[in-house]
């Protein structure tokens, strides 16, 4: 039960720096003003369907939040340890480093849960006036936890590469946007490329989620990107074994 | 308690430490002493899990650090080099976030953490952020926090660096009161350090050990000659002359003079004689002032070169270069 220990140390430091209520409150009200800017696009040319017309729009534009977002969140879980050197002495607790990488993850997942129960305000204001299936509209919250479940373990690994939080910042950055926008030169890419390339890309896989529809080979796709990203950092914390501490 | 076997470790191609071995019985109280990179810290780091070495084989308290890596780190409270706490918690808080991750029990935790704030004397600061902390109190907290749960063995890496002379001596005091009850191994480059606190010494440089032996006779072993300064006021050639029909007096070496018109010298005697009254007596009988007559402590320098230059016979020679400069 030592990650728990780990993720109670995580969430307070991320309350006790202010990133929790700064990051939070940009993620609402961005998020918040998308929903707004799509709901007017919606009534005024969405034609009626809901999944496609107006959830659609919301969630690829949440997405976007969340690329922005949740890197700010896992930036520091490690980088800011290996600069303080608070990590030496957490070697030499009777942790397991599995412990100490799962209460790091929870911790900022737990955060981003939130987050995401937040965003819910929008939908379940707008059903007071329209009562639409909310199916498809749990659908793409499944589609946007899976995704940031994903960024969340991609930064965490880097987090653990680096002691400089914004480079640790700036290559998650990287990886996911290259994950994410891989497949938009879609005629410079051969075919046998480019299938490989589909079944790869964050975009693609979420794409369907944003208009209600669950592909369990798309759940199977975020949790075996995230359960990848997991494995990686726990090698990369074993790097000190025959690196040594800085 | 501890015993370590043929410890090597290697980063790369570089040898952090080489076939290192001791034994430390339990309640001793036992000093690493080197230069800075010796390998004072990575055997220490080996001791407390951090990493494993490259061959040879730690175990504390019956548990291998390796193969039994999270029942020895149980056992062992450890005070990093570079002390480094969590800046947003209070004192308080960051012993009990320790507690927690030592895996002390809930019911035992608010008296273990109450016993460690009052062992390492923080207990008035406890409500206070570490980050407002000045750095001998940090220093403190990192020592309450290798204290909590009472560990069976304390691995503390200079814990005095950086401390003003007054929480040096506090620091020795409180490591001086854990002797019987633990187990300690402390690291520092400073050779009062381990005359004033240990019970034994191993001398380590360039990775490899030197030697292992108690103050005492580590001093009596090092000095083929006893060295004395003094300060005297006369004609520099008169003092030389009558200094050196002293009995036991091997030479006398003029030094820099401090001041116009006194005479500073370096005399070498025989090691086990102590000459000191003998020598005050003659310029006392020549006429001259005496000015100061004090022997010449051996610097951790002299130590090194002495080692190294001299090996004994029980030990192979040590085959690499004599470092230049160490900081003593």
């Amino acid at each position: 039960m030592k990650f728990l220990v780990v993720c109670r140390r995580e969430l307070r430091s991320y309350f006790t720096s202010y990133i929790a209520y700064i990051l939070l409150a940009v993620f609402l009200l961005l998020s918040g003003y998308f929903f707004y800017s799509d709901l007017i696009f919606f009534v005024l040319f969405g034609g009626y369907v809901l999944p496609t017309g107006l959830w659609q729009f919301v969630f690829l534009d949440m997405r976007l939040c969340l690329l922005l977002v949740l890197p700010l969140m896992t930036m520091r879980l490690f980088a800011e340890e290996k600069k303080l050197g608070t990590i030496e002495l957490l070697w030499t607790y009777p942790v397991r480093d599995g412990e100490i990488v799962a209460g790091k993850f929870l911790a900022c997942w737990l955060f981003f849960l939130v987050m995401l129960l937040l965003t819910a305000i929008n939908p379940v204001i707008f059903y007071q006036f329209y009562q639409f299936d909310v199916g498809p509209l749990l659908a793409a919250y499944l589609g946007i936890f899976l995704l940031g479940t994903a960024f969340i373990a991609c930064g965490l690994f880097v987090s653990s590469l680096t002691e400089n939080q914004v480079v640790s910042a700036m290559a998650t950055y990287g990886i996911l946007v290259f994950f994410w926008f891989m497949t938009w030169n879609e005629e410079a890419a051969s075919q046998s490329i480019l299938q490989a390339m589909l079944r790869l890309s964050l975009f693609d896989r979420f794409y369907n989620f944003s208009r209600g529809v669950i592909d369990t080979r798309d759940v199977a796709f975020f949790v075996l990107f995230a359960m990848f990203f997991l494995f990686l950092t726990l090698q990369s914390l074993g790097v000190r074994k025959w690196r040594g501490v800085r | 308690m501890i015993r370590a076997e043929h410890l090597t470790k290697r980063f790369g191609t570089f040898t952090a430490i080489s076939d290192v071995s001791f034994a430390v019985e339990r309640g001793e109280i036992v000093g690493f002493l080197g230069p800075n990179g010796a390998g004072k810290s990575t055997a220490m780091r080996i001791l407390c899990g951090v990493f494993p070495p490259t061959s040879g084989r730690a175990v504390i308290a019956g548990y291998d650090v390796v193969t039994d890596s999270l029942r020895a780190r149980r056992v062992v409270g450890y005070f990093p080099e570079r002390v480094s706490l969590y800046l947003d918690m209070t004192v308080r808080e960051y012993l009990r976030y320790v507690a927690d991750m030592k895996g002390i029990a809930a019911r035992e935790r608010r008296a273990a953490v109450e016993r460690a704030l009052d062992g390492a004397a923080v207990a008035h600061v406890a409500h206070r952020l570490i980050g407002t902390l000045s750095k001998g109190y940090r220093q403190r907290v990192g020592i309450a926090q290798a204290l909590l749960g009472e560990p069976r063995v304390l691995v503390l890496d200079e814990p005095t660096a950086g401390l003003d002379p007054e929480q040096v001596a506090e620091m020795r005091r409180l490591i001086r009161s854990l002797r019987g009850e633990s187990t300690v191994i402390l690291s520092t480059h400073i050779l009062p350090e381990v005359e004033a606190t240990c019970d034994r010494v191993i001398i380590i440089n360039q990775g490899r050990m030197l030697a292992v032996d108690t103050p005492q006779n580590l001093n009596q072993r090092l000095r083929q000659t006893s060295q004395i300064y003094l300060e005297v006021i006369g004609p520099a050639d008169q003092i030389v002359a009558q200094l050196h029909a002293v009995p036991g007096v091997l030479s006398v070496e003029l030094s820099a003079s401090p001041v116009d018109g006194v005479v500073a010298l370096t005399v070498a005697t025989q090691k086990d004689r102590d000459v000191r009254a003998d020598l005050a007596a003659c310029v006392a009988a020549a006429g001259y002032g005496l000015l100061e007559l004090r022997p010449v402590a051996l610097s951790l320098e002299a130590i090194f070169l002495s080692l190294v230059s001299a090996p004994e016979p029980s030990r192979p020679p040590v085959d690499h270069e004599v470092p230049r400069r160490l900081s003593a």
